[in-house]
């Protein structure tokens, strides 16, 4: 035990990387979940039309083989990637399928009546998108989100097939030098523990942040009066 | 005020209950100047296999005050929705001052309308809702500058401005920085006819805006709505169940069942000697409840 437990400048690079390709695949996968999920709440056809390609392709590849795909079979057509960029494009392109279809039902889960109210004031349709619907959906997403965000963390395991030193490429070199196993690999879960715990807490920051934007929550020091629902019933 | 020459205008009748008296500032923040006149011309609105509205033809004089009546389900709803471009007519057309909204001229010929059309359109016209349906992600100033700054092309001062006057009319100046959720419906319908009136829209549609309210909250709101009315130019249309404000507000009511126009009259001979045996049964309903 003590043999693994000295290992741990090792372990604890591991986890930087892991917490690198995390937080660059989260940014990636954000922004394609953004994108692509408001193209799917769009009316244009061609624009759902987009949405649906990027969607059922990528949520249905396999990170694992996605990535290598990128590693190993474009340099056959002459595009190179480093094993980091690889294996974020990877993450971030699967999980922002996933987080598109969160994004896109958000979008929609926000009542009519507050797009309606937009048309009313004479928004054009992106400021009321950007304005009205993004923001309320934001508060719909943060939880789903939330689960994505984890699964994906726990999901960069796999680059470890392509020679990247994270936190389970460390456990397997700790764990050769030691023979140690059961310590070793109950040494990472707890590490990946930690890490997920940290990226909820962020997530739930975020989600309190919203909420009170959206005056579900009483900022500090506020009366509440007569509660009456904002922003219209449901239909 | 309204032109008295094409409808009989009725003189505002006396209230027991003291109306909300509107803030005199420097600035009067009601819209004011020429208001379009609307008509509608073999207006079609089918919803699936259902026809709400068919071949409706009506006008509205600008500046004139219409109460649409009728029970639910008779399409009144549905023309205010149809004039704030929130549905798309079927067939026939609708027309805001000389232009059409649902349709605009291509090559001679009158095309559906595009979003650009639309939005020239919409510069006119205001809405308010029976739900209020304000933007719960902004607090009430930024409800009420948000449509002048991004549409209008105001600067923040002036909208910031156009918005103090407004609240200050609807009694609520000192709810600037509160939350929609923190106020009451009363309150959450004030600021909702505020943002409309911030757009000086030169016609207002008020959508059964005191039927979500808590009855002791109503009074407050029609009397606003009144004062408003009375003391602006705008051309109005407002569906109500409420006979006596509709009574009070309008210079004309329109009674209306299954996407029809039954009767049509000033108010006093529409609620004192309805003619249509429909409408008389209507009205006993209503007033029976």
């Amino acid at each position: 035990m003590s043999e693994v437990l000295d290992s741990h400048p090792q372990l604890l690079q591991g986890a930087w990387i892991t917490v690198q390709i995390t937080v660059l695949g989260a940014v990636l996968a954000l922004v394609l979940a953004l994108a692509f999920g408001v193209a799917g709440a769009a009316r244009a056809v061609w624009m759902r039309a987009v949405n649906r390609l990027y969607v059922e392709f990528f949520r249905g590849a396999a990170a694992l083989v996605l990535m290598y795909w990128l590693f190993y079979s474009l340099p056959l057509v002459g595009l190179r990637f480093t094993p980091m960029a690889a294996a974020v494009l990877a993450l971030g392109l699967n999980y922002g399928a996933y987080g598109a279809e969160v994004v896109r039902g958000s979008i929609n889960a926000v009542p009519k009546a507050q797009y309606e109210a937009a048309v009313a004031l004479n928004l054009r349709p992106a400021q009321r998108m950007r304005r009205v619907i993004l923001p309320q959906a934001v508060a719909l997403m943060l939880p789903p989100f939330g689960n994505l965000l984890i699964e994906l963390m726990k999901a960069t395991a796999v680059v470890s097939l392509v020679t990247i030193a994270d936190l389970t490429f460390r456990a397997q070199q700790i764990q050769a030098n030691t023979g140690e196993t059961a310590a070793t690999y109950a040494l990472v879960l707890v590490v990946y523990f930690v890490i997920a715990q940290v990226l909820q807490r962020l997530v739930r920051l975020l989600e309190h942040r919203t909420e009170r934007m959206l005056g579900r929550r009483p900022r500090r020091g506020a009366l509440r009066e007569v509660p009456a629902p904002a922003g219209g019933a449901p239909r | 005020m309204p032109p008295t020459d094409t409808t009989p205008a009725v003189p505002a009748p006396e209230d027991d209950v003291p109306g909300v008296p509107l803030a005199k500032g420097a600035a009067d923040p009601l819209p004011h100047g020429e208001a379009p006149g609307i008509r509608f011309e073999k207006v079609v609105k089918r919803f699936g296999g259902n026809v709400v509205l068919r071949e409706l033809d009506f006008t509205v004089a600008p500046g004139e005050r219409v109460t649409l009546i009728g029970p639910s389900g008779s399409g009144k709803t549905t023309i205010l929705r149809l004039l704030m471009t929130l549905e798309r007519v079927d067939g026939g057309i609708i027309r805001v001052g000389e232009r059409p909204l649902s349709h605009m001229e291509r090559g001679g010929r009158l095309v559906p309308a595009n979003e650009r059309h639309l939005h020239e359109m919409r510069k006119q016209i205001g809405m308010v809702f029976q739900q209020f349906n304000l933007f719960p992600n902004m607090n009430v100033l930024r409800n009420l500058t948000e449509g002048p700054v991004h549409v209008l092309g105001l600067s923040r001062d002036e909208a910031v401005e156009r918005a103090r006057g407004l609240l200050d009319m609807v009694g609520l100046a000192d709810k600037i920085e509160a939350h929609p959720s923190q106020l009451s419906g009363g309150q959450q319908q004030r600021v909702a006819i505020a943002r409309a009136l911030a757009m000086r829209p030169k016609v207002l549609l008020l959508d059964e805006v005191t039927s979500a309210l808590d009855p002791e909250l109503v009074v407050g709101v029609q009397d606003l709505l009144r004062d408003i009315a009375r003391q602006s130019d705008l051309t109005l249309l407002c569906v109500t169940h409420e006979m006596r404000f509709a009574r009070d507000i309008s210079d004309r009511v329109l009674m209306f069942d299954q996407g029809q126009i039954v009767e049509e009259g000033p108010p006093d001979q529409i609620f004192g000697e309805p003619r249509e045996r429909r409408t008389r049964d209507f009205l006993q309903a209503v007033l029976a409840s």
